[in-house]
């Protein structure tokens, strides 16, 4: 049946509240996030080289402070060389 | 004797804000203190009915503001506990009949000769809850651990950062231990740690209490209601008190004794 195969619902709730609550906290919506994560790579971009699909950008919460996470990694520079 | 200003919210509607303000406050008077309840709710007046002083209703909170009446006669007296008191709200549709300076006025006017006043917001996030924290000392938020409820209680944190109120308390209301055992329910350490405040109690979800505001006598008086426990273990933290929480495992749910039954415990 597929309530025995589905997880239980609280961790569901949870999990969904903790997007919720983070996009009503800071009223930015995963769209917006989208976008800052476009323009934050251009701006890099133009003094170091980065993989830019790689770049990762969440948005993250301790207690009630939230936090903006960006994981950018930079293309390695001996390949710049050798290319 | 200067009374602490206590506002209890909840952003969303029916959670239990009335009920917990009657219960606090009942357990408040029983034992020792002298309590002043506010109904903030204007246009929808109900903790009078909670209460059980519907009956008694001469003066409102507005007839003190627009000056028809001292706030001593809108003070209605509780029948069996003589240092609890209600001011009720008006039934006018003019919500903007009461604002946050008149509330500052009022409780400052309350503070020399009680020992709590306790403000019953209203729902939402607009004037009227505006009006209830405006003289607060501090805010208890109440939610019950479902999604839409443990939302709005966060907004209204949010709102309570931003107007630099003292830092809230929790109350998180109608946990069902049950359900949080066979993870259909948030628990209380779920939703402390989404929310990310400290916690003032946890009341259990309790059949007693729909009887006792039936009869106009708040749970908080039956000294077997395990609701009522939760309440008074709130007044007395709010006097200052270290209580520690409830084991509500103790309470030996239908799944528990099945399990019992199974030897699976």
């Amino acid at each position: 049946m597929w309530w025995f195969k589905s997880k239980r619902s609280a961790s569901s709730a949870k999990e969904r509240l903790q997007l919720v609550l983070i996009h009503d906290r800071t009223d930015l919506t995963p769209a917006e996030l989208n976008e800052l994560k476009d323009e934050l790579i251009q701006v890099i971009s133009r003094h170091v080289e980065i993989e830019p699909d790689a770049v990762q950008i969440d948005l993250q919460h301790d207690g009630r402070t939230q936090r903006l996470v960006a994981d950018i990694p930079l293309r390695s520079v001996t390949r710049r060389r050798t290319g | 004797m200067t009374a602490q200003v206590v506002t209890i919210s909840s952003g969303k509607g029916g959670v239990g804000k009335t009920t917990a303000v009657a219960n606090i406050a009942f357990a408040l008077a029983a034992s020792g203190s002298k309590v002043v309840c506010i109904d903030g709710d204007i246009g929808l007046r109900n903790l009078d009915v909670v209460m059980g002083l519907e009956n008694r209703i001469v003066y409102d909170i507005v007839d003190v503001i627009e000056g028809r009446c001292k706030l001593r006669q809108a003070m209605i007296r509780d029948k069996h506990l003589p240092e609890l008191y209600l001011i009720p709200a008006a039934q006018t549709r003019d919500k903007n009949a009461v604002s946050p300076s008149d509330m500052k006025r009022i409780c400052d006017e309350i503070r020399p000769d009680a020992d709590f006043v306790l403000i019953d917001s209203p729902a939402g996030i607009e004037r009227g809850f505006r009006n209830a924290i405006a003289a607060a000392d501090r805010v208890l938020v109440i939610t019950n651990p479902e999604v839409s409820a443990v939302r709005d209680a966060d907004r209204v944190i949010g709102i309570l950062e931003a107007e630099e109120k003292h830092s809230p308390a929790l109350i998180l209301n109608r946990l069902n231990p049950d359900l949080v055992k066979q993870h259909d329910m948030l628990s209380a350490e779920d939703v402390l740690d989404l929310l990310g405040i400290k916690l003032i109690g946890i009341v259990p979800e309790d059949e007693s209490v729909i009887v006792g505001s039936n009869r106009g006598v708040p749970v908080s008086q039956d000294p077997k209601s395990r609701a009522g426990q939760a309440f008074r273990n709130i007044a007395h933290r709010l006097k200052g008190e270290d209580v520690p929480f409830m084991d509500l495992d103790k309470q030996g749910g239908l799944w528990d004794r099945i399990q019992k039954m199974a030897g699976r415990r």
